[in-house]
């Protein structure tokens, strides 16, 4: 450690606790309270990673969240490792290991820094320029740009932490514990408002909090002693919680703001086991306080990038707080006072000052007067016009500027230093008001945006107001908590400010050189690369809004989102084409205010928490015997269960035949069932679905099938009439949800005269189907009570029973045309009547088959799936089944758009069944379907929607939507597939047993 | 994210409803007395104002009772909740 750069200071460092900490494979060390930023500038290291276009060498410019060069992979190689993380913000610990970014091989030699010589030619648009021709070659120049330009590593393993999510209610939010969050927070919790402060350093205070000048007091007291006394007192309100390292990432409307809080990311990771690592704190305040503070500005001059430039205030703040001199030869180069009390805190630690460069002609304030005491050399009406120095800067070249400040006259004067303290004055932290939906207003005085229109209950105080002065703050702070609280007692009494500072400043975006512009490289983005010159090409080539400039030469799109640069970027446009600031739009700040981790997104739905996904009362039989599970919406659905080593194609053959030749059996449970009551329920019914239902006997089922408004299919089902007034309905698996909606939507808003009620008892009923030669013996076995015979237990209808006394419902109605029964009884029963099934089909070869095997028993049959035969754009005369579109019923929902002239022409898309000419070739799901291959373009007639190996018919089957299908009987189409055509001709979609004998057979 | 005051159960978060879209749009009591234009006007035809609004919500993960709001769409402010059936409260 260079001794010479630690001073003894402040509490904020415990100098008798030090940390070692790996930067680029070499060990340093620090002290307890050091962030990686103030540690490596204590070791002498300025120079942390390489820029993103040029790989110009960076060092770190800031001591905040507004960081756009200190960005580092933390945590080399571990499961833990993070790209882009700010030096600025990361608390050392015992065993921190990082590395720069965007370097190859090393910082200090970099092949990409070829780029920097080669930047005449890389001007703003240049990737969009030049890459973009021939389009196929962009494959060719994405590989090599990406590598060049690679921004950190992401892990290549599962994140090892633990992350959660917290609902926070309160009365008011205060944003920041600043000086004057501490006054609001003290203010509201005192009168009553349950409060949370929150900050995302890992102390109180803000920059107050180590300002310890003579010339700043509050009531006779140094500022940071005032503070801390008041931030004692309300560490101890009941009233106020109080959160340190939580950064607030997004303010929405409505008051709902998303904060991240940082729980463990400060401590060595052995301390880290089990514990949350960060937090996502949703919040509902009633009212929020925004005291985000502000964020200096740097300077645009030629070449104001090299490391060892740095923000005046951050060099205050390595002082002060961290005790650490980011140099040994300093200059300072500023438009305003901010940069003498930086003077201040170096000249009382003896630290060397070589210069103040001041743009100002004119400087009067009590601060400059005490520092030209100090025998500090200040040139007053200069400017920087270039600096030296490859890996650290060590010289400037100054000159003086015109009246007007748009040239640079006389001699130009080089000057050593190895630290420039550059300060451009202060721009307020407004980013979360405008996420907030707030507008801004331009205070021409200080060129600032500050807010002015709020959308919700909330207010902006201190400096992200635009209060820069200490007096100004204290004052508006105090009167504008009390309205905004609607309090008379502010709980403070008298609050006397002392200053020596003066609000003076001479604003110029961008200095001038005695260079061309061309020849400058004066960095308006510094994460980006994006200089002075490129916002004047853009400006050049019709550019003109902001948010186009933006894009066109990156200025902000990094991921500090331009915290420093944008606004130079508006004062440079605004300049150049001579409009008003803000005449083109101020750019949009976008959450989260500092990027989130995605495990804090995330919290804990990761792994098996996910996505919830349901289970049948019969899930653990599938599982226990083998199956292989297929998600349905949420469920998880047994798919086949393979026997041996078969694979799925083998199984389902298996599963089919067995189904067909004896006895198959089918865990039912997904489909939607809803209970329907009440004496209207006829009445509805048949205004849902396209047949007629007034004339169902109890008992009886039916199928239905159900539209949209717009005559398309939507969903379809069997219903049973249990009573007089009580039906349930089987809906989709997939679909249950949104049918229950639509129902809900139909019968509250437009028939609320009806007399139904609705409810969803999918989850209460197992569903057990047996289908089969064989099923009625099965069937016998299980529900003995129960006389199977066609005469009293006909196809499509339903019976009450009881099995070992717990009462059942069993339909008879088939979804593969074999003779089936369906068994609904309450779900805990579920998977023991399963397995009585299963016992008494023992001698019938009684075989488990899963959804792929009911998909192709369903298709041998041409019955359809809705959401797989048909996609919405399909009526049921589409489908050829006019049959079930009563003719005589006056309404029901989609009837008027059947006979729409979209819907009645003859060439829409119509279901029709395929065969291939080779019956071994099974068609791919989804191939388009051609008639003439010779033509072109060649004309799309429609696709495959079900395809299958049927091992019931010893053929290949499919369905498909054809143009105008439902006249090309025995046609001949072409599947044109990657490497053949495959023949097929158009056949009845029902493949098997049309005549309904298998269904009807006498068992 | 919207606070909602559904009718029925009081003050809740978006997530717990569902937009069904503008309001006071009445299904045609005689659909086949229509002329396609006629239809496809009732079907199709949606306002999508920028500013006030009149829209059907669902308290879809709650009550389940769709309900009518009045909603300026330019800033997300909520003017008023009423049930189905009722007029509005404002203009
Ligand atoms: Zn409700």
């Amino acid at each position: 450690m260079s001794n010479n750069l630690r001073f003894k200071t402040s509490k904020f460092i415990d100098e008798t606790y030090r940390v070692s900490f790996k930067f680029n494979n070499k060990t340093y060390f620090g002290f307890k309270g050091d962030t990686l930023a103030s540690a490596l500038l204590a070791n002498g290291i300025h120079l942390v990673g390489r820029s993103f276009k040029y790989h110009r060498p960076r060092g770190i410019m800031t001591s905040g969240s507004e960081e756009p060069n200190a960005i580092i992979q933390l945590h080399d190689n571990s499961s833990r490792t993070e790209p882009n993380v700010r030096a600025t913000e990361v608390e050392i610990y015992e065993g921190l290991v990082a590395s720069s970014q965007n370097c190859w091989p090393s910082v200090n030699f970099d092949i990409g820094g070829i780029n920097n010589l080669l930047s005449p030619i890389l001007p703003a648009g240049f990737y969009y320029k030049t890459f973009m021709w021939p389009a196929s070659f962009w494959e060719k120049y994405e590989y090599f740009i990406r590598k060049s330009a690679g921004l950190g590593k992401s892990p290549k393993v599962a994140d090892p932490d633990i992350y959660e999510h917290k609902y926070i209610h309160c009365d008011v939010l205060v944003i920041g514990a600043g000086i004057s969050g501490i006054m609001a927070a003290k203010m509201a919790a005192k009168n009553g408002f349950k409060t949370l402060l929150v900050d995302e350093k890992s102390y109180l205070g803000g920059s107050s909090i180590y300002d310890n000048s003579e010339f700043s007091k509050i009531n006779n007291q140094i500022t940071s002693s005032w503070l801390e006394k008041e931030i004692n007192e309300i560490s101890k309100l009941e009233n106020l919680e109080i959160k340190t390292r939580t950064s607030v990432a997004a303010f929405h409307g409505y008051n709902f703001l998303l904060a991240r809080e940082n729980l463990t990311d400060h401590l060595p990771i052995n301390q880290r086991e089990n514990k949350v690592r960060q937090r996502l704190l949703k919040i509902r305040a009633k009212k929020v306080i925004t005291a985000t503070g502000s964020i200096e500005r740097p300077l645009i001059f030629d070449n104001n990038d090299r490391p060892g430039i740095m923000l005046s205030s951050a060099i205050k703040r390595y002082i002060d707080l961290y005790g650490v001199a980011c140099g040994e030869n300093n200059i300072l180069f500023t438009n305003n006072d901010t940069a003498y009390e930086t003077a201040m805190s170096l000249i009382q630690r003896g630290i060397k000052i070589n210069a103040i460069i001041d743009n100002r002609e004119q400087i009067d304030s009590k601060i400059s007067y005490e520092v030209e005491k100090n025998n500090i050399k200040i040139y007053k009406g200069y400017t920087v016009v270039d600096t030296y120095g490859y890996r650290r800067i060590n010289k400037i070249s100054i000159m003086k500027l015109s009246k007007d400040g748009q040239t640079v006259i006389g001699d130009k004067t080089k000057l050593n230093c190895d630290c420039l303290g550059v300060s451009g004055g202060w721009t307020p932290a407004v980013h979360l008001f405008t996420q907030s939906g707030g507008k801004l207003k331009f205070r021409e005085e200080d060129q600032v945006f500050i807010p002015n229109v709020y959308p919700s209950d909330q207010i902006s105080i201190g400096s992200c107001n635009g209060d820069f002065g200490l007096e100004e703050i204290i004052k508006n702070t105090l009167s504008s908590i009390k309205k905004f609280l609607d309090i008379d007692n502010s709980e403070y009494k008298t609050v006397e400010t002392i200053s020596g500072l003066n609000q003076s400043k001479r604003n110029i975006w961008l200095l001038p050189s005695d260079k061309s512009i061309g020849k400058t490289k004066s960095f308006v983005d510094y994460q980006n690369d994006a200089t002075a010159k490129d916002i004047k090409l853009a400006l050049r080539e019709g550019f003109r809004s902001i948010e186009h400039v933006k894009r066109y030469t990156t200025t902000g799109m990094g991921t500090d989102q331009g915290k420093l640069g944008n606004m130079h970027a508006l004062g440079i446009i605004s300049e150049t084409a001579g409009t008003k600031m803000g005449e083109h739009g101020t750019t949009t700040f976008r959450p989260p205010y500092t990027p989130l981790t995605f495990g804090t997104i995330v919290g804990r739905n990761v792994g098996e928490f996910f996505d919830i996904f349901r289970r049948t009362p019969i899930h653990d039989w599938h599982v226990a015997n083998n199956a292989e599970f297929e998600n349905v919406g949420q469920w998880k659905r047994a798919w086949y269960y393979p026997k041996d080593n078969e694979n799925m194609h083998q199984a389902v053959q298996r599963e089919s035949k067995a189904a067909r030749d004896s006895a198959g059996i089918l865990d039912a449970s997904t489909l939607g069932k809803i209970d329907i009551q009440g004496t209207d329920a006829s009445e509805f019914l048949n205004r849902v679905y396209t047949n007629a239902w007034s004339k169902l006997a109890i008992g009886k089922c039916r199928y239905g099938l159900m539209l949209n408004e717009d005559g398309m299919v939507y969903d379809d089902g069997v219903t049973t009439r249990l009573g007089e007034n009580h039906y349930i309905m089987t809906t989709t698996t997939g679909g249950a949800a949104n049918v229950l909606g639509k129902l809900e939507d139909y019968l509250q808003t437009e028939w609320p005269e009806l007399d139904v009620y609705l409810s969803s008892v999918t989850d209460h009923f197992a569903t057990i189907s047996v289908c089969g030669p064989n099923s009625k013996k099965i069937v016998s076995k299980v529900v003995p009570d129960l006389d199977l015979s066609d005469e009293k237990f006909p196809h499509m209808s339903f019976k009450n029973s009881k099995i070992d006394n717990i009462k059942c419902r069993i339909m008879r109605i088939s979804f593969t045309g074999e003779h089936s029964y369906e068994i609904n009884i309450q779900a805990n029963f579920g998977k023991s009547v399963w397995e009585k099934c299963m016992e008494a089909g023992k001698d019938f070869n009684i075989t488990p088959y899963g959804t792929e095997t009911m998909h192709l028993l369903r298709a041998e049959k041409g019955f359809i799936i809705v959401g797989q035969d048909t996609d919405a754009t399909l009526t049921p005369i589409d489908l050829q089944m006019d049959w079930i579109v009563s003719k005589k019923k006056y309404d029901f929902i989609g009837k008027r758009s059947l006979y729409r002239s979209d819907t009645i022409r003859e060439d829409r898309k119509q279901l029709v069944g395929l065969l291939t000419e080779n019956p071994e070739e099974v068609l791919e799901e989804g191939a388009q379907i051609v008639a003439d291959i010779k033509k072109s373009p060649i004309e799309m007639l429609g696709h495959v929607t079900s395809s299958y190996y049927s091992p019931n018919l010893k053929k290949s089957i499919a369905l498909g939507v054809v143009k105008g299908g439902k006249n090309m009987l025995g046609q001949k189409l072409i599947i044109p597939m990657e490497n053949k055509n495959i023949n097929v001709t158009v056949a009845d979609p029902v493949f098997l047993d049309k005549e309904g004998e298998r269904l009807n057979a006498k068992l | 994210m919207f606070l909602i005051n559904c009718p029925f159960c009081g003050e809740r978060e978006q997530s717990e409803f569902k937009a069904g879209g503008e309001a006071h749009i009445v299904r045609p009591k005689q659909p086949t007395e229509l002329s396609d234009d006629e239809w496809a006007e009732y079907l199709f035809m949606r306002k999508n104002i920028k500013g006030v609004q009149f829209e059907r919500w669902n308290h879809v993960h709650g009550c389940r009772k769709w309900f009518n709001m009045v909603r300026d769409t330019s800033n997300d402010q909520i003017k008023a909740v009423y049930k189905m059936g009722e007029k509005p409260p404002v203009k």
